[in-house]
């Protein structure tokens, strides 16, 4: 039996964002026992003291104090850098593209913070994330947000039964221009605030250069797979698969694209034309693969995933191997499968899981120059 | 004749059940007394005046101000034109602490502070650093105290200043301003104390004790915020910080804050008729605390000295808990509670007290909780302080 509203005390996870604070303000609304608390991540302190952290709490102040709810923040530096950002690190040493909101929500959101949530005597954790949960077959489903161009099920893939029977999207089921609205009509500080871009912790710098703080760029060469030397690039890691802006090729003929890496001899490999079919590939294998429900899966199925955030939904056909690795076989040949990426598995509206993109391959030979 | 002191009560609604809010963060700052608010209230009221102002408003409130500076210097035992008036305790430390480097530029470049001296101390010290000052951090022991001996081996022909609190605001741990005062007799550095968080709870002779700066707040005793002083010795060498009208005799300019200079004195009035019943009271919550602690079984232990301690200060640490989720937890049972250590972006940094009382190994930085107590609380409230404290330490370590 679920407790009355007013009995039930649900955390809400506040990025001093529009979205977070539209989602504390529904729950507030429906009548349930709100706290607001901001995370802080990372530390961005510049030389005067000044952190842009503090700008954003000073915003989750203001709505919280608007809405009428009590307001706390909690640090999980130590944990995001241990969990997260080393990853993060590695992942680019080792030549792939990793994807560090996924890894933020699986390890800190839904887990450390979740976890506070729950010694606060929270029954739920809240987020402003375009997602929906609901309770169908006698399990918990992650369902895609309703506005398709900002559902978030992508970055969410991660979370397991577990989480989710302790989890509400509250805007879930709004469109972004409707949150919006709502934010403007209850005059919220953060009703006009501009949406965050990029990766959380890097913000609005450039991202070259945080990189650059952290690894040793080495320029090398780039090249076509003919060996022909096309000019210098400024160190692998600043560059993804599929790639067009930032390489400073000029000249006639089409755009050019980056298509891989060598690490061994630090070349990055490009070639013309956006559908190159060097770019294509047609299966993959995923590891780290977790799935929403608990039930058994059989060995094979057929359902659709997205191999990049926002990407348009692709028929796959999935085989499950021992150690939570899968092999994903497409239905069309895709472009710009890039490992270290998350591979997430839909069926209709429904979100099954995902995984992370670890070896591809084209007519069953596998691509290493990507990674 | 002073009114009856009327009890202070914070009842909220909160959802349907009305919750009885405690507060015990009294060190952060402290609720007006019901008799401050009046006065300022007829101040206001009665004597708008510029006290600079020659006809008679200016005149009145002249007087108020004189006679407030009058009561001010006899709490601490100095003459009326050795106390400065300034917008509180930060200004007065930034006061004493620039203005006497300013002033003895050609003396010297070194000063002594300590390390869990309040930040108003320690960032100024670290501002006149990065001018080229030399500054002497000196540590502290488990107790949270400072050697004389380290005080005196630190000093230097050069040494202008030693800066050292009369009380810690996050441990309590009182610090030997006596002895430092005596030590200091043969030295020419300036001897400034932050008495802030102990001024109205420790008696306190400027002159017995050899202080030639004192910096007094008056929110943290039951007075308005916005205002405090410095008392500033005949004779030391001070280079003013703000410029513009002759106010506090060219040495703070800017017209003066009348009414809560009069809610100041009045604050000052109660807190010396009031002072040994309230260091009594604050003891004695203390042991009602630590002996229902103990009674619950709860794993815990004091950070600073319990004997040579200011009254109204205690900080427990509690293995195994989170300082976020207790003081979290303590908030939603309605307890006002703190790390007492400043937060930034609303999270909680170590405190650079215990951190130099412990080092930044310790757990002790990360599971510490201080209470302080004041105005309005009741043996009653204490005893529920204690059980909630008990509960929630219970529920966070029993998982």
């Amino acid at each position: 039996m679920k407790k009355d509203p007013k009995d039930t005390r649900v955390v809400v996870g506040m990025s001093g964002g529009v979205d977070s604070s539209v989602a504390a303000l529904l729950l507030k609304q429906q009548g349930y026992d709100v706290i607001g608390i901001f995370m802080k991540n990372w530390d961005d302190t510049d030389e005067f003291g000044v952190c842009t952290a503090t700008e954003d709490y000073d915003d989750v102040i203001r709505v919280c104090n608007q809405i009428g709810i009590p307001y706390y923040a909690v640090n999980f530096e130590k944990q995001y850098w241990e969990k997260v950002f080393t990853y993060f690190l590695d992942e680019y040493k080792a030549g792939r593209t990793p994807n560090p909101d996924v890894m933020c929500n699986k390890e800190i959101k839904f887990k450390a913070f979740l976890e506070h949530a729950i010694s606060l005597g929270a029954d739920y954790l809240a987020t402003g994330h375009y997602a929906r949960v609901e309770e169908r077959d006698g399990e918990v489903k992650m369902l895609r947000g309703v506005d398709e161009n900002k559902d978030q099920t992508y970055f969410l893939n991660q979370l397991t039964q577990e989480q989710l029977e302790k989890v509400m999207f509250p805007i879930g089921d709004i469109e972004k221009s409707k949150v919006r609205e709502i934010a403007k009509e209850a005059n919220l500080a953060t009703a006009t605030k501009k949406d965050s871009t990029g990766i959380c912790f890097i913000g609005e710098r450039n991202f070259k250069e945080f990189l650059s703080n952290y690894l040793p760029a080495q320029p090398g060469n780039m090249e076509t797979f003919d060996g022909e030397i096309m000019g210098k690039h400024d160190g692998l890691m600043y560059y993804t698969i599929g790639q067009r802006h930032g390489l400073g090729i000029g000249g006639a003929g089409d755009p050019w694209f980056v298509i891989g890496k060598d690490l061994e001899r630090n070349v990055l490999y490009v070639g013309q034309n956006f559908h190159n079919d060097m770019l294509y590939s047609d299966s993959i294998t995923a590891v780290n693969v977790s799935w929403v429900s608990n039930k058994e899966k059989p060995e094979t199925f057929d359902c659709t995933a997205k191999f990049r955030y926002r990407q348009p939904d692709n028929k796959v056909t999935v085989h499950l191997l021992e150690d939570g690795k899968a092999k994903v076989i497409f239905h069309e040949p895709i472009r710009a499968v890039t490992p270290g990426q998350a591979v997430v598995f839909y069926n209709g509206d429904e979100c099954l899981g995902g995984g992370t993109i670890d070896e591809v391959y084209r007519d069953g030979k596998r691509l290493t120059y990507v990674g | 004749m002073m009114a009856k002191q009327m009890p202070i009560c914070f009842i909220f609604e909160v959802g349907e059940q009305t919750l009885e809010r405690i507060y015990v963060d009294h060190a952060a700052t402290s609720p007006m007394d019901p008799r401050v608010i009046e006065r300022i209230t007829n101040t206001m009221q009665a004597a708008f005046g510029n006290p600079s102002s020659i006809h008679a408003f200016g005149r009145e409130a002249r007087h108020l101000v004189d006679e407030a500076r009058d009561t001010l210097a006899k709490a601490i035992g100095a003459e009326a034109n050795e106390i400065i008036f300034t917008s509180g305790g930060t200004e007065a430390d930034n006061y004493a602490i620039l203005g006497v480097a300013e002033a003895n530029r050609k003396n010297g470049r070194h000063i002594i502070t300590t390390q869990i001296e309040h930040h108003a101390v320690l960032h100024t010290c670290e501002q006149l650093e990065k001018k080229g000052y030399d500054i002497t951090y000196l540590p502290v022991d488990e107790q949270g105290c400072v050697s004389v001996q380290a005080v005196a081996d630190a000093l230097r022909d050069d040494t202008i200043l030693v800066t050292i609190m009369f009380g810690n605001n996050e441990v309590g741990t009182l610090q030997p301003i006596k002895e430092i005062g005596e030590l200091l007799k043969n030295h020419s550095a300036v001897f400034h104390t932050d008495a802030v968080q102990a001024f109205g709870l420790i008696d306190i002779d400027v002159k017995a004790l050899n202080i030639d700066l004192l910096s007094v707040s008056a929110h943290k005793i039951n007075g308005p915020k916005g205002i405090g002083f410095l008392f500033a010795k005949k004779g030391v060498k001070l280079a003013p910080l703000i410029f513009g009208g002759e106010q506090e005799r060219k040495r703070r300019a800017g017209t003066e804050n009348v009414a809560a200079i009069t809610g100041f004195e009045e604050a000052v009035k109660i807190s010396i008729a009031e002072r040994e019943q309230k260091a009594n009271r604050y003891n004695h919550y203390k042991e009602i605390i630590l002996s229902s602690l103990k009674k619950a079984e709860i794993n815990f232990s004091p950070n600073g000295s319990l004997e040579k301690s200011l009254p109204h200060v205690l900080n427990l640490s509690f293995p195994g808990t989170d300082v976020e989720a207790m003081l979290v937890n303590l908030d939603l049972a309605g307890i006002a509670a703190s790390s007492g250590s400043a937060c930034t972006a609303g999270s909680i940094e170590p405190s650079h007290v215990l951190v130099a009382m412990f080092g930044h190994e310790s757990d002790r930085i990360r599971n510490s909780i201080r209470f302080s107590f004041g105005l309005g609380n009741t043996d009653e409230q204490i005893e529920k302080v204690a059980e909630a404290t008990a509960k929630i330490v219970k529920r966070l370590t029993n998982r």
